[in-house]
């Protein structure tokens, strides 16, 4: 029992980071229509930007995260602004190929600029351990819980309380009524970029204590971020951070209880989760539909 | 009167098409003007002319400044355009398109939501209810609400009338006539069912492919024979 309970606090700690990552994932698809396939590498290279900051100029990790995330912010609004605005109208091939060019592009410079060397990036929670009811869990876990929660919960008021939430929601969904009401639709896509860099700035900072950071760091957090998003539904936020709660579980309970899995196949395992979404329940758990009277 | 919006020469194309063929109209302060015509004369295409929403040439000036740039610009300069087929945020809250119509605007709201709520009661009793999910005549309502709510110089309504029951046409063509003797405001209308668009206007345009046919004071057009033949059908 103690066991089964380590195991799920653990997996909702790395769930915490796949939902991070998919709620990136759905913040741009529904901002732009596309998945974007280099939402890994970014989040990885801002995590390089933080490991520059604390190890190379020796910032204390708060004020280095905070930076991280400004940098982070204005990287993915000019990345939409210079890279995806201009092959946004069209077909969605083109973003998508852009997308996987920009995966290409950012993943080479980062081995150009840092070598492809492991780093290892500090973790601004203690390494030890507490005693919860006789199961120890350690801080770190909790850290990242914590983090990942509490994010999602002021991006969530954020998109429901302020104007320019509203007005990105309204930018995203209906682009050309939006512009009518004098909302300026670019410039506010590119926002939504920006936050889901930012966000994903998150999801690699907390990974990186965990494992090491080098430019491949996030392509496995990618495709769990994939898996989490398809099982939440695409189109839905809340959606996206309970896909990764129940993956990330759901995953490490298969590694622990279910022997020929292991960690070698935590990946495919994955991947089946995608293929039998998509099969069976297309929209996901929280998939929208928009409801109509005709 | 003084001028509001003043159309000269304006010219439009949908790819090699020309929609608008030197379109020249005019609204005045605290006027409701329509523009009638059939399918394809251009009615729409001559408010999208002035929100910008399709490639123009010509002179567009509201209250003797040049409209240039694209709807957002236009929005800015105080101009609600309520385009064809309601145009409400279907997912989002009645609140939260009401929000969305003071969009271009600083400062409280609060009022502006309370006024509303005078005109169209329901409004607020169903504020969290997802806009798609309301009636066709309710979501045209909530579209004139949020286009009010922007506090606009100008209002332009296309086919307020399209697919909706001859009751709610007339309490809608009711409230903007209103709001135009209460308020002032300007509104350029657009228009298929002529008849009810010449009861509520003080002036009218006939557009025939592309310009202006007929012109004049909606009495005038009413005993014109040709409109009465084309549009009244008496």
């Amino acid at each position: 029992m103690t066991n089964f309970l380590q195991q799920v606090v653990s997996g909702l700690a790395s769930g915490g980071i796949y939902g991070a990552l998919a709620l990136a994932l759905v913040l741009i698809h529904r901002a732009t229509g596309v998945i974007n396939f280099a939402q890994g590498e970014m989040a990885t290279f801002s995590t390089y930007i933080l490991w520059t900051l604390t190890q190379n100029h020796g910032w204390p990790y708060w004020p280095a995260l905070a930076v991280t995330l400004a940098i982070s912010f204005a990287g993915g609004f000019g990345v939409h602004q210079l890279v995806v605005r201009p092959v946004e109208r069209g077909s969605v091939l083109r973003v998508v190929i852009v997308t996987i060019g920009l995966l290409l592009l950012i993943n080479g410079a980062m081995t150009w600029i840092w070598s492809g060397e492991v780093r290892s990036v500090h973790s601004p929670f203690p390494t030890r351990t507490i005693d919860m009811g006789g199961v120890a869990i350690s801080i770190q876990d909790l850290g990242t819980i914590g983090v990942s929660i509490g994010v999602v919960i002021l991006l969530g008021l954020f998109f429901r309380f302020t104007k320019v939430g509203l007005a990105l929601r309204a930018a995203a969904t209906n682009p050309a009524e939006a512009r009518l009401v004098g909302v300026r639709v670019p410039l506010l896509l590119g926002v939504g970029w920006g936050l889901a860099t930012m966000l994903g700035a998150i999801a690699g900072a907390l990974t990186a204590p965990t494992v090491f950071l080098d430019p491949n760091m996030m392509q496995a957090v990618l495709i769990y971020a994939f898996a989490a998003a398809v099982l939440g539904g695409i189109d839905s936020p809340v959606g996206a951070v309970v896909g990764g709660l129940l993956l990330g579980v759901g995953l490490n309970l298969l590694g622990t209880y279910v022997n020929f899995v292991g960690a070698d196949l935590r990946l495919p395992a994955a991947l089946s989760v995608i293929l039998a979404v998509l099969l069976f329940r297309p929209a996901g758990l929280f998939g929208h539909r928009v409801v109509k009277r005709v | 009167m003084t001028a509001l919006l003043v159309l000269e020469g304006v010219e439009a194309r949908y790819g090699p098409v020309r929609a608008l063929r030197g379109v020249t109209l005019e609204v005045g302060e605290g006027e409701i003007v329509a523009v009638l015509g059939a399918n394809g004369a251009g009615k729409t295409t001559t408010l999208r002319a002035v929100s910008g929403t399709v490639r123009r040439s010509g002179s567009i000036k509201l209250a003797g400044r040049a409209l240039s740039g694209g709807p957002e610009a236009v929005a800015k300069a105080g101009i609600a355009h309520v385009p064809e087929g309601r145009g409400t945020f279907a997912e989002l809250t009645v609140t939260e398109n009401l929000r969305l119509g003071a969009y271009t605007r600083r400062g409280k709201i609060d009022a502006d939501v309370e006024r509303m709520a005078a005109w169209f009661p329901w409004l607020i009793e169903r504020g969290d209810q997802q806009a798609g999910t309301l009636s066709g005549g309710e979501q045209q309502m909530l579209a004139l609400a949020r286009a009010l709510m922007s506090r606009p110089r100008l209002l332009m309504l296309d086919e307020p009338s399209l697919g909706l029951a001859p009751l709610v046409v007339r309490e809608i063509f009711r409230i903007v006539r209103e709001l135009n003797e209460q308020e002032g405001l300007a509104v350029l209308v657009v228009e298929q069912d002529a008849r009810i668009a010449l009861a509520a206007a003080h002036r009218a345009y006939v557009l025939e492919v592309g310009e202006v046919a007929v012109t004049g004071t909606s009495a005038e057009l009413r005993e014109n024979e040709s409109v009465r033949k084309s549009y009244l059908g008496y």
